[in-house]
């Protein structure tokens, strides 16, 4: 075997902490290298050309290049290496910059430890075999998880451009945040008719399945071919007949339940439709608080439904849909404001949250459109807007910056002045945070144009006095103490996961970040991938973005998913398991411990039971290796002996060998 | 050459998803760490046989780390619980083999936890530093070691 070994310099990325020349000079000495070099960017075009020259100059049979990680480029060079003319899986990485050259600071180490991963990945290589992968069908159908904005635009993106949009949502409107907002910055255009028509759009595509008030229980399966099963909760309506009309809500005696989409500002009657532009427009009924469900004592709705929609009885079902890929566009939630005691959030009627203060202002909320003190329905003359309310505070686990609050507390300010002439506006903020396109404009326009007073600080606390409130903080500005007497103050609060996003993540087999935000396949490089293949991300799911970015991801995670089922089949993975049926006894224990069901049991031409690896199901997680007591299966390109002859090459002495 | 008191050897065995990822998110936040330990990278915790870790012992490894992902973060949705239920009965195994079990570490980071990693390594390795190089194991010891059915050189 003739292997060839390139060192990258990264630039000074890894130069500037190893001795490459060194690592190259000591991998010329490793068993079966027949060339070693050192070269300054090995992931550009000509080190890429070089490694190509080199497999046919020196007749090579493998290659390993010690540079970045191989999470971050393996792919390249393994294009690189078939390019050559060899097999893909004759490659290895050696990962000198990510694990030694950024961590140690010491040269001679460094260069010692550099030295070591490769003569790793040297002898893992001499054990590699040239592996093919197998081209499967796949489902040409998407799953949309979450129907607010950024849910929206990639069902239709999908729907567009051909596949079949299975798109769950888990209230009974597709909508989400968007939907319950009055305006949208810089424009301070109407939310509900920008988002509207997009919503009637999904509601009529022919290619869109919509669920609503439903949620994803439970998804198996790999890219291409997943099987996810969808609770319909019960709304206790059938929404075949129920026309919408709202009859049934204008009788309900039952008058206090919760409506979230009016942030609580205003309580709903037990049966409901959430909204007036909802899509479903349907009704449903919220079962805690139905008096026919609690106490068997009601029926009014039943009676007066022109349709006889109600259905008392209905009970959760589940519907089942096979997919290829699925787009999660799960959002965000917005803090408790409830967290700060020193604000009164949720003591004092006056200080209410941002959302609430959107319903306010929309002429389809709670009231009508006018700005009014929820104590009194007085109209306030002076409101205070306090921004950072669960952003940027580590001491509550919220370090990260919401991105949004600046802007549309701004946008709050001004319309509060449309609401209301005359009326006296404050926004305490830390530091404004503007960069979109026309953004720093609006800022700018809120202080200049609708004279909204500005001041640099932290508010240490809210207190009644009289009707009213006082906001007492800091101008860090002037240094020195400020005191704002307030008829209303609005808490900007930020924004944080999605409730059950852990849960959501678990059923996906993706990773969340330390905040419960998803996460992405990388931060830079694929920003709408995550790490599991088929499954993407749109929206602030991925963490707190405002619309246009939300937008921008979902078409973009929609380009991704046509862009994995353009060529009809998917390409499996051939790092799989394999079983060697002369080792096998057909115990079957590997197909007990295999997560993914990819084990089938199959009886040989001598009868005998063995075990089988379906290629395509397999995800090569290695567990049933590590289960068969006869070391009969093996996990392709990572067998055991590749791994311990990475073990040994770390090793003072040989290890000890069977027989 | 390492200095052989200075630089001792730790084996690191991370799965590719959470741990390998966290160990590179440390690398480009360039988190400092110690050079003692080399890691090799397996797809899953699930994929890591307790008799990796003993012939690592065995060849002379001064330390041994294993990190895969949190419980229910697992890539492969339950290999993490495999490696878990493997690696504790392994724990306590090792006297027997001969070995201290402060010598071996199992733990979980996540792709984003970079500053997590960053405190392991360096812990760890501190505590291999305390205990210092690994006694040499004699033959009788070795022999018990030698039982996987997988001979180098032959695999699949
Ligand atoms: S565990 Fe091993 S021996 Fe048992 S059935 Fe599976 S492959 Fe065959
Ligand atoms: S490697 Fe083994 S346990 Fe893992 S998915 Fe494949 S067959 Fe199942």
């Amino acid at each position: 075997m003739r292997l060839g070994v390139f060192v990258c310099h990264c630039g000074s990325n890894i130069a500037a902490t190893v001795d490459c020349a060194a690592v190259a000079e000591a991998a010329r000495a490793m068993p079966d290298v027949a060339f070693a070099a050192d070269s300054i960017y090995t992931c550009s075009e000509p080190g890429q050309e070089a490694i190509v020259a080199a497999v046919a100059e020196h007749g090579l049979d493998g290659v390993v290049v010690a540079s970045c990680s191989p999470r971050m480029h393996e792919r390249t060079f393994r294009r690189t290496v078939a390019r050559a003319g060899l097999n893909p899986y004759m490659f290895e990485m050696a990962n000198i910059r990510e694990h030694v050259s950024w961590v140690g600071r010491d040269k001679e180490r460094n260069t010692a430890k550099a030295t070591d991963l490769v003569r790793m990945a040297v002898e893992k290589l001499r054990r590699n075999r040239p592996l093919t992968p197998r081209e499967f069908p796949a489902t040409r159908r998407v799953l949309v998880i979450g129907g607010g904005v950024a849910g929206i635009q990639a069902a239709l993106d999908c729907a567009d451009g051909g596949l079949e949009v299975v798109l769950v949502e888990r209230t009974a409107s597709i909508g989400g945040k968007m939907a319950q907002l009055d305006k949208t910055f810089p424009t301070v255009d109407c939310s509900s008719c920008v988002l509207g028509p997009r919503m009637v759009d999904v509601a009529q595509h022919p290619d869109i399945t919509l669920y609503a008030y439903s949620e994803v229980a439970a998804v198996s399966g790999w890219v291409g071919n997943f099987e996810v099963s969808i609770r319909r909760k019960a709304t206790y309506v059938d929404w075949n007949k129920c026309t919408g009309c709202g009859e049934c809500i204008k009788k309900c005696p039952a008058k206090d339940a919760p409506d979230p989409f009016n942030a609580g500002l205003a309580p709903a009657r037990a049966i409901n439709i959430p909204f007036p532009q909802a899509i479903p427009k349907k009704a449903v009924i919220n079962a805690a608080h139905c008096k026919q469900l609690t106490t068997g004592k009601c029926g009014v709705c039943a009676k007066v439904c022109p349709s006889g929609a109600i259905d008392y009885a209905m009970t959760d079902t589940t519907v089942t849909e096979k997919v290829g890929a699925v787009i999660v566009a799960t959002g965000y939630e917005l803090f408790d404001p409830t967290v700060y005691g020193q604000y009164g959030g949720g003591r004092y009627p006056d200080v209410i949250t941002s959302m609430q203060y959107e319903r306010m202002l929309s002429a389809s909320g709670p009231t009508g459109g006018h700005v009014v003190r929820p104590s009194d329905g007085r109209e306030p003359q002076s409101v205070v807007f306090i921004q950072c309310v669960g952003s940027r505070d580590r001491h509550i686990g919220r370090p990260y910056c919401s991105g949004f609050c600046c802007m549309y507390t701004a946008k709050q300010a001004i319309l509060t002045r449309d609401h209301v002439p005359g009326a006296q506006t404050y926004v305490f903020y830390m530091d404004i945070r503007s960069p979109g396109k026309g953004y720093d404009e609006f800022i700018r326009r809120a202080m200049e144009e609708y004279g909204v007073r500005y001041v640099r600080g932290r508010v240490s606390r809210i207190f009644p006095k009289g009707d009213r409130l006082v906001v007492r903080g800091a101008d860090t500005l002037m240094a020195a103490q400020v005191q704002v007497e307030a008829d209303l103050v609005v808490l900007a609060v930020g924004a944080e996961h999605a409730p059950g996003a852990q849960e959501l993540a678990a059923t996906l087999r993706v990773s969340i970040d330390e905040h419960g935000f998803f996460l992405e396949g990388h931060p830079k490089l694929k920003p709408v991938e995550t790490n599991t293949a088929g499954v993407y991300l749109a929206g602030a799911c991925q963490g707190p973005k405002d619309i246009p970015a939300s937008v921008s991801q979902a078409s973009a995670a929609a380009a991704k998913v046509l862009g994995l089922f353009a060529r009809g089949t998917l390409a499996s993975d051939p790092q799989v398991a394999l079983v060697d049926p002369r080792r096998c006894v057909g115990c079957l224990k590997c197909l007990k411990t295999c997560p993914f069901g990819a084990i089938r049991e199959e009886q040989g031409r001598d009868g005998a039971v063995r075990a089988l690896v379906v290629e395509t199901v397999c995800q090569g997680c290695g567990v049933c290796c590590v289960t068969c007591p006869q070391g009969a299966v093996q996990l392709q390109h990572f067998t055991d002996d590749q791994i311990l002859a990475e073990v040994e090459a770390l090793c003072r002495t040989p290890l000890p060998t069977c027989g | 050459m390492p200095d052989p008191v200075a630089d001792l050897r730790i084996v690191g065995f991370l799965c590719n998803w959470c741990s390998y990822g966290g160990a590179d998110t440390a690398g480009v936040a360039r988190l400092a760490q110690p050079t003692d330990l080399r890691i090799v990278r397996v797809p899953c915790s699930g994929r890591i046989d307790p008799l990796f870790i003993a012939k690592a012992f065995y060849g002379g490894a001064d330390g041994v780390l294993v990190s895969g992902c949190h419980p229910r973060d697992c890539h492969y949705s339950e290999g993490n619980y495999h490696a878990r239920r493997r690696l504790e009965l392994f724990l306590r195994l090792l006297p027997a083999l001969g070995i201290d079990p402060g010598r071996f570490l199992y733990t979980w980071v996540s792709a984003s936890e970079g500053q997590r990693w960053q405190r392991v390594v360096a812990d760890f390795t501190a505590r291999i530093h305390a205990l210092g190089p690994m006694p040499r194991l004699r033959e009788t010891d070795l022999a018990a070691a030698a039982c996987h059915p997988v001979a180098p050189g032959e695999g699949a």
